[in-house]
This record gives structure tokens, C-alpha cells and sequence, in this order.
């Protein structure tokens, strides 16, 4: 890590004209944004949309795709739809977010909730088609009445594949987060970065946007991850 | 001592026990037209109270699927199995599988798998029901581990530990040590064989392993190759703890051995 940073010093001071701003003024730029206030401000209105948009669809997505597993018939009704939906790229629904609720806030959210909603669905609906059938007859058999297999068997076998869909699905949010950002509102992380530019080529605070941007979804990452740790879910997770 | 089923359709019990459950003319075929596997093929049986039964046969004739309509897991396409008088429509806590390929819940620990069943009890005796199979099991001090952290033989135990633990009338096991290491399956026959005459459960117990079947049962219902019919029944009349090389015993093996139609030496 330090020998990159030495590395990336040492590459941009032997160039006459510097393609990238060195870490030192990237340090530079990352400490005006913090006095300024405004990197404080574009991380928690970054963290805001990805958090509501997440939530929303996790908490649709979820039980959505959970209940298509479980009637299989269901996911083969919508299966055609959702294979036509998940080619396009969320950012490609950018321009329409943004007609539908203007440039602000709920268009971003918009975005993120589109860009989880699938990855999340799909994720719980195979989850849920995958679960052992000696797992449910031994519920069954046990006397569990139909949402006592769900809140006992169903919800903790799906557990360990659920975590991996939302692990990945947090990071494609936090991906679009950024590009959605440059285009329909004027706060966060991904405006910093286009708006830095704009306004006088401040290479040195895009770079210091882009860093920003790298250490948060490392620690969104490590966030989700830490779940994986906990010995109920970990099962998933070991060659048994 | 050996009655070959002469008509196979007629239920075959051992005259001495009242019968508990009855299968009658049971077939199954699975799929339909050209795909159709015909897998039991009218098989009738008779199991008595407290009784030890094993169903013996060739993998892939048609055990698990057997032990399955009787479970209630499956819908035979014809026939149909009672118990005292009932016809079976589902599964039911009182009959308990323990399953082929590991049923133990991965997320739960030990506690928490032999406790899985007794979810209406008052914590209090939860607990000393817990407590009470773990240790018939042998797995104290393993109260809290998960059954990634136990060997197989422990993860059967505990399989069995969690039937017995709802006080099931009926056991029903399909190939419970099949996938353990020779000693182990010979300590786990014995403790079955303990808790068996502890508890005086009815068990039917699916094996492929003709010692197996001679070791533990009262009865051995010998199923022939796919689909399975009854091809003959033999009542061991061999008190526990039984002498495996006793000539009672290799006659017993050996009869097996002949109605299956396989030689004695290899
Ligand atoms: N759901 C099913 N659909 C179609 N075929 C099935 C199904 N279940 C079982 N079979 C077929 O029925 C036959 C008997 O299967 P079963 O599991 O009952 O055998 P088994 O005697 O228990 O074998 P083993 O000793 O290997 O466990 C097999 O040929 C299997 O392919
Ligand atoms: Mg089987």
C-alpha cells in the first residue's frame, strides 16, 4: 500500500506534464473538501440514496423473490420479464428517472432501487429453489405449521446465499450511486467529481472524489461481509 | 422361520404382534409415458407395536421412496398405508424420518437441533429434554457446536437424537449410518439397538446391508430389484445382544443371501 503510494509519488514527479495530480495534492484536495465541510456533507448525501435505495428494494425484493421460489409456477410467469429487464443497464433509465421526478434526490434513489431490485429477486428466488428438500420434510414433519417452515426453515437455509446477493447488489449501488450523482442531482460524491472538473479542471479534488469513493464501498463491503461471520449464517460458507 | 411371500399382494406380518401399520398393495410410479419409472410395485406389509423391522434391498429399488409414502413425505399412485386404522396424509410429529442424506439444520447448533421439534413446550422442560438426548447421545459438551464442527457419526447422532426427542410412537430410518466409517456404524447399531429397547419405539429401519438387517431387527422384509416387491420376509429369532458368528446367525445371513439369489463366497 505504501509502496504504491511512494510508487504514484515518484511516477508523477518524473513527468514534466502529470496526467494525474500526486498523492500529495490528492491529500491536499481531500483535506480542503473536509475543512470545507462539503466532503462530510457529499458522503452522508451519497450514503443517504444508496441507503434508501437499497432498503426499499431489499425490502421488497426480498420477500418478492422468496415467495416466487417458493410457487415455482409464479417465477416462470415473470421469469420472460425479468430477463428482458436485467440486460439494461440502470444508468440507461437515467434519462427517465430523471423525467419522472426531476433532478433531485428521489431520482437517484430511483436508480439505485432499479439497479438492487433485480440482482436481489433473482438472488432469493434461486436461494429459495435450492434449499434441500430434506431440510423442509424434516420442518414438516416436526408438525411446523406453513410460517413456521418459512420463519424456521425457509428464512435461515436461505440466509448464506441472501448475504452474498446483498453484498453484491450494495456494491453495484454504490457503483451507481456515483454515475447516477453526475447526472440527476447536485450533491455527493459523483457530482464532486463531475463539478471539480467543470469548474476549473481540480484534478486533484476529482481524484480525492474517486478515493473517497474506493474507501467507502471497501468499508460497505467489510460491512456486509462481518455478517457472514455470525455462526448461524456461516454454515453457508464452509465445504460441509 | 423364512416364509416366502407366496402372494406378494397379501399383507405379511408376524403373526405374534398386533399389527400398527398396515401398507396395502402399494405401487409407485414416478413420471408419466415413456419417462415412467415403476419403482414399487404392490407392495403390501404389516408392522407390529414396538416392533424393529428393517427393509433390506439392492440400492435404487425402491427404498427411501417406500419409507416415504409410509413417512407420508409421498402420494403412492395406488394403494394406500394406515396406521391404527388411519390412513397416513402427511407427516406427522408422532412418526419420525431421520433422513438418508444429513438432515441436521446446518444453522442451529446441537441444542438447537435436538430442541427443533419441541417448539410447545415450556422452556423449562425444553430444556431438560435437551439436555436428556444430548447426553443419551453422547454429545455432551458439544451442547453448543455446530454441525460443521462435528464428525458425521455425531451428526447422525444428533439426527437421532432430534427424532427421539419428540417422543415419537414411530421411527422411521433410511440408511442412518449408511455413509459412516465401519466402526462407527457398528458403535451406532448398538446404541440404536440400547435406546431401541430403552424406549420401545416401533422402527423401521432401510438398509442395503444384509448384517446390518440380521444384527438389528426383529423382522427383515427383503424388497427385490427395481421395482420393488416383496420377495420374502425373515423373522429373526435371535435375542439381543445377538453372537454375529453363532451358527443361528449365519444361517439367518445365508438364507438372505439365498433368497436374494447371491453366493456365499466371493
Ligand atoms: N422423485 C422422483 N422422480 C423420479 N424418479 C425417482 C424419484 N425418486 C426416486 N426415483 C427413482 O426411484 C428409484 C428408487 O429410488 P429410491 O431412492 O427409493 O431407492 P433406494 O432403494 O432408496 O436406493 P438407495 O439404497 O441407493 O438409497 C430410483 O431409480 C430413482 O431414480
Ligand atoms: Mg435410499
Amino acid at each position: 500500500m505504501l509502496a504504491l503510494l511512494v510508487l504514484w509519488h515518484v511516477a508523477v514527479r518524473l513527468q514534466a506534464n502529470p496526467l494525474l495530480p500526486g498523492p500529495l495534492a490528492v491529500a491536499g484536495g481531500l483535506w480542503e473538501l473536509a475543512v470545507s465541510g462539503l466532503l462530510l456533507r457529499y458522503v452522508v448525501a451519497s450514503l443517504f440514496r444508496v441507503t434508501w435505495g437499497f432498503l426499499l428494494a431489499a425490502l421488497l425484493a426480498i420477500p418478492l423473490g422468496l415467495a416466487f421460489g417458493w410457487y415455482r409456477r409464479m417465477e416462470l410467469a415473470f421469469n420472460p420479464f425479468i430477463q428482458i429487464l436485467r440486460p439494461i443497464s440502470p444508468l440507461a433509465w437515467i434519462p427517465i428517472a430523471i423525467l419522472w421526478f426531476g433532478v433531485g434526490d428521489v431520482a437517484a434513489i430511483f436508480l439505485i432501487f432499479l439497479a438492487s431490485f433485480l440482482p436481489l429477486s433473482v438472488t432469493a428466488m434461486n436461494a429459495v429453489a435450492s434449499i434441500p428438500d430434506v431440510y423442509l420434510n424434516a420442518g414438516r414433519n416436526f408438525g411446523l405449521r406453513p410460517s413456521q417452515v418459512v420463519f424456521r426453515v425457509l428464512y435461515p437455509a436461505v440466509m448464506p446465499q441472501l448475504i452474498i446477493g446483498l453484498r453484491i447488489t450494495l456494491g453495484i449501488a454504490w457503483l451507481v450511486v456515483v454515475a447516477a450523482e453526475m447526472m440527476a442531482v447536485n450533491s455527493g460524491l459523483g457530482f464532486l467529481i463531475v463539478d471539480a472538473r467543470n469548474a476549473g479542471n481540480r484534478y486533484d479534488l476529482v481524484v480525492a472524489g474517486m478515493v473517497m469513493i474506493g474507501v467507502i464501498g471497501l468499508l460497505l463491503d467489510i460491512g456486509v461481509r462481518s455478517l457472514e461471520r455470525i455462526p448461524s449464517i456461516s454454515w453457508g460458507y464452509s465445504d460441509d | 422361520m423364512t416364509s416366502a411371500a407366496a402372494h406378494p399382494s397379501a399383507p405379511a406380518t408376524s403373526a405374534t404382534r398386533e399389527p400398527m401399520l398396515r401398507a396395502e398393495g402399494v405401487s409407485m410410479i414416478f413420471g408419466r409415458g415413456d419417462q415412467a419409472v415403476n419403482v414399487l410395485d404392490n407392495v403390501s406389509l404389516e408392522v407390529g407395536k414396538g416392533e424393529f423391522v428393517c427393509l433390506l434391498g439392492p440400492s435404487g429399488c425402491g427404498k427411501s421412496t417406500m419409507l416415504n409414502v409410509i413417512a407420508g413425505f409421498l402420494t403412492p399412485t395406488s394403494g394406500r398405508v394406515l396406521i391404527d386404522g388411519q390412513a397416513v396424509r402427511g407427516p406427522d410429529r408422532r412418526r419420525v424420518f431421520v433422513f438418508q442424506e444429513r438432515g441436521v439444520f446446518p444453522w442451529l447448533t446441537v441444542e438447537g437441533n435436538i430442541g427443533f421439534g419441541l417448539f410447545d413446550l415450556p422452556q423449562a422442560e425444553r430444556e431438560t429434554r435437551i439436555a436428556h438426548y444430548v447426553e443419551m447421545v453422547g454429545l455432551k459438551g458439544f451442547e453448543k457446536a455446530y454441525p460443521r464442527e462435528l464428525s458425521g457419526g455425531m451428526k447422525q447422532r444428533v439426527e437421532v437424537a432430534r427424532a427421539l426427542a419428540v417422543d415419537p410412537d414411530m421411527l422411521y430410518l433410511d440408511e442412518p449410518f449408511g455413509a459412516l466409517d465401519s466402526i462407527t456404524r457398528l458403535v451406532m447399531r448398538s446404541e440404536l439397538l440400547r435406546i431401541w429397547e430403552a424406549e420401545r419405539k416401533t422402527i423401521i429401519f432401510v438398509t442395503h446391508d444384509i448384517d446390518e438387517a440380521v444384527q438389528l431387527s426383529d423382522r427383515v422384509i427383503v424388497l427385490s430389484a427395481r421395482p420393488a416387491k416383496i420377495q420374502t420376509i425373515v423373522d429373526i429369532d435371535m435375542p439381543h445382544p445377538r453372537d454375529i458368528s453363532s451358527p443361528r446367525y449365519l444361517e439367518l445371513r445365508d438364507g438372505i443371501l439365498d433368497a436374494i439369489g447371491l453366493a456365499h463366497k466371493v
